[in-house]
């Protein structure tokens, strides 16, 4: 058995915890694995194929309970983990991330371990969607647009980005409230655009950018080059880092009496 | 076939065929026979929008006052179809959407658009890991429900079968002066190969008395309750209605919903009969191998494979249903 399953064994066994939520190799690529008896450990695995986001998972009361719950963690769930807690829906504490520090398996407690562990381990935007961004930002307004109105009439609601995504965790999402109904919920090109500003909009200054939208999506959207896009903005806007726990971050959920712009006055 | 094809499209019917754009391949209205793509196994999405679109209008209406008129679609305005190159999997599925359109009521819209749906199905030449119509009573080269099945042959010429008066009608004056005989040539040679896995008898036996199985949460802790199963599924029919309302008319719509949704079963009084995935996920197995069977006698799977393939956390029904057959 692998050190991660070992540790996560020995969690279950001694009582810490009565879950933990890994990866497993699935029938094509790997999936999340849940475990509540030691022995569902021995199959864990943690590496860089695992991508889906689990710390989704940690916002649901069905499967969580109310005990304590491991995680093992990639970079995007650590900083999912931050920023959930600074969104007060984790409970500083009562979740145990289980991280690989190459062979050896480290177990952090608490925010600050984790948020250290990220500064020490920054993680960069990849070449393929420093281009992809460029070659967008390169078109002129009206392209963008025609862009965008092409991979939104794709679009058919299924809402696996939003079900994928860690940080989408209302029970009633804006799309489902219809007094008034805000966004027309059938799949149309014009409320599947709204839709999606509407989601990504939720998401300034929150994304923790590990992409399980844009992986999620059954007709390929490029759902990430929104999130990353608004990401930069809400950075050179803001001078705060996207889902890094900064609550500053949340700037379209903030308000600051001494907002330097005159028109919110 | 490309003359053949060229033909349809010229004699004015609306012909929808496989497409690929960027890296999928799927159904779309075609103008030229060029557009028609090759060497995929599966679309993404199902046949199913061009008889269940994705959103449709039931009906608008418009209000002067204290009078109000109601516009119903008019049906004979949908363009007569011909769906070119779909898998005999993609027929399949409209056996059961066609059994739950007409399960009570008549759904007259469903039913028009089928009427003017003429099926040209492709056996198929390639399956991958996700196929497994073989296990649901189908095959890739089962000609249940298709009009036309063409199978390709390696020296370019087609196997060409006439199943139903509307097939034989698609047939152009052009073309029929190229046909010979097609007899000798065995078409399983030239076909995919898919293995059968389960028998839908066992699953059904299998699903009796499953209700209260833990095997429902062990298989769905990780299913994330989006609708991209459901979207994909070329039998998947349950729909929600919605109102687009103005101050002067409307209109009413039906647009395609899944039971994975949490809010899916949400009664107006606030109370939810399915609070959990696992009893979303139950629902859409047992809807499926157990009450589709029992009330429309048709399985509400046809093994394309398509919810597997799109699932972000790999909940693959191929894996699932054969731990529900050797479950014990």
């Amino acid at each position: 058995m692998s050190k991660l399953s070992e540790k996560a064994a020995a969690l279950l066994s001694e009582g810490t915890v009565g879950l933990v939520i890994g990866y497993e190799q699935g029938t094509h690529g790997t999936r999340p694995k849940f475990c509540r008896k030691a022995e569902d450990a021995a199959t864990l695995i943690l590496n860089d194929k695992c991508l889906n986001n689990i710390g989704g998972y940690l916002t649901k009361p069905e499967l969580i309970g109310s005990g304590k719950v491991a995680v093992t963690a990639t970079l995007a769930v650590m900083r999912t983990v931050v920023q959930l807690t600074a969104e007060h829906q984790l409970t500083d504490g009562n979740v145990i991330v289980l991280a690989l520090d190459g062979d050896e398996v480290l177990q952090m407690a608490s925010i600050d371990e984790i948020k250290k562990w990220l500064a020490a381990h920054p993680e960069d935007l990849s070449d393929e969607n420093k281009a992809l961004l460029s070659k967008l930002k390169a078109l002129s307004r009206e392209e963008r647009w025609n862009f965008w109105i092409n991979e939104m009439n794709k679009c058919i609601k299924c809402y696996a980005c939003r079900a994928s995504c860690p940080l989408c965790y209302c029970n009633r999402c804006i799309v489902e409230v219809n007094c008034p109904q805000w966004i027309k919920p059938w799949a149309a090109p014009l409320s599947n655009m709204e839709w999606q500003i509407n989601r990504v909009m939720h998401m300034a200054g929150r994304c923790v950018g590990c992409g399980a939208c844009d992986r999620a999506c059954p007709v390929h959207i490029p759902l990430r080059l929104l999130t990353i896009s608004m990401a930069g903005d809400i950075k050179e806007a803001f001078g705060v880092a996207s889902g890094t726990g900064n609550i500053d971050g949340n700037v379209l959920s903030s308000f600051k009496p001494d907002d330097k712009e005159n028109f919110i006055h | 076939m490309e003359q053949w094809l060229g033909s349809l499209i010229k004699s004015g019917k609306r012909v929808v065929a496989p497409v690929k754009h960027d890296d999928i391949v799927d159904f779309a209205v075609i103008s030229s026979p060029a557009q028609v793509a090759d060497d995929y196994v599966q679309t993404r999405l199902s046949a199913k929008q061009y008889v269940f679109p994705k959103a449709e209008v039931l009906f608008s209406y418009k209000k002067d006052g204290k009078d109000v008129t109601i516009d119903d679609v008019n049906t004979d305005e949908f363009p007569e179809t011909v769906l070119w190159k779909l898998h005999p999997c993609d027929v399949a599925g409209l056996e059961p959407l066609g059994a739950i359109f007409n399960w009570d009521y008549k759904d007259s819209l469903y039913n028009a658009r089928r009427a003017k749906t003429t099926l040209v199905t492709f056996a198929c030449a390639a399956s991958d890991e996700y196929c497994f119509c073989a296990s649901v009573g189908g095959g890739p080269g089962n000609t249940d429900g298709s009009d036309v099945q063409v199978t390709m042959l390696p020296d370019g010429d087609a196997l060409v079968e006439l199943i139903s008066d509307k097939g034989k009608a698609l047939l152009t004056d052009d073309i029929k002066g190229e046909t010979s005989s097609a007899d000798g040539i065995d078409k399983e040679k030239f076909i995919a190969k898919v293995e059968k896995k389960f028998t839908v008898d066992e699953i059904i036996k299998k699903l009796e008395g499953s209700f209260s199985s833990p095997i429902w949460q062990e298989q769905s802790d990780r299913c994330l309750g989006c609708g991209a199963c459901a979207y994909v599924c070329p039998t998947c029919a349950c729909f929600d209605i919605q109102e687009d309302s103005h101050l002067h008319g409307g209109r009413r719509v039906r647009s395609w919903d899944s039971c994975g949704f949490s809010l899916f079963t949400l009664h107006t009084g606030g109370y939810n009969p399915r609070t959990t995935q696992s009893a979303r996920w139950r629902q859409r197995v047992l809807h499926k191998f157990s009450y589709m069977p029992e009330r429309l006698h048709v399985t509400g799977c046809t093994g394309c494979g398509r919810c597997s393939r799109a699932c972000p956390v790999d909940m693959n029904l191929v894996e699932h249903l054969t731990e529900i057959a050797s479950h014990e």
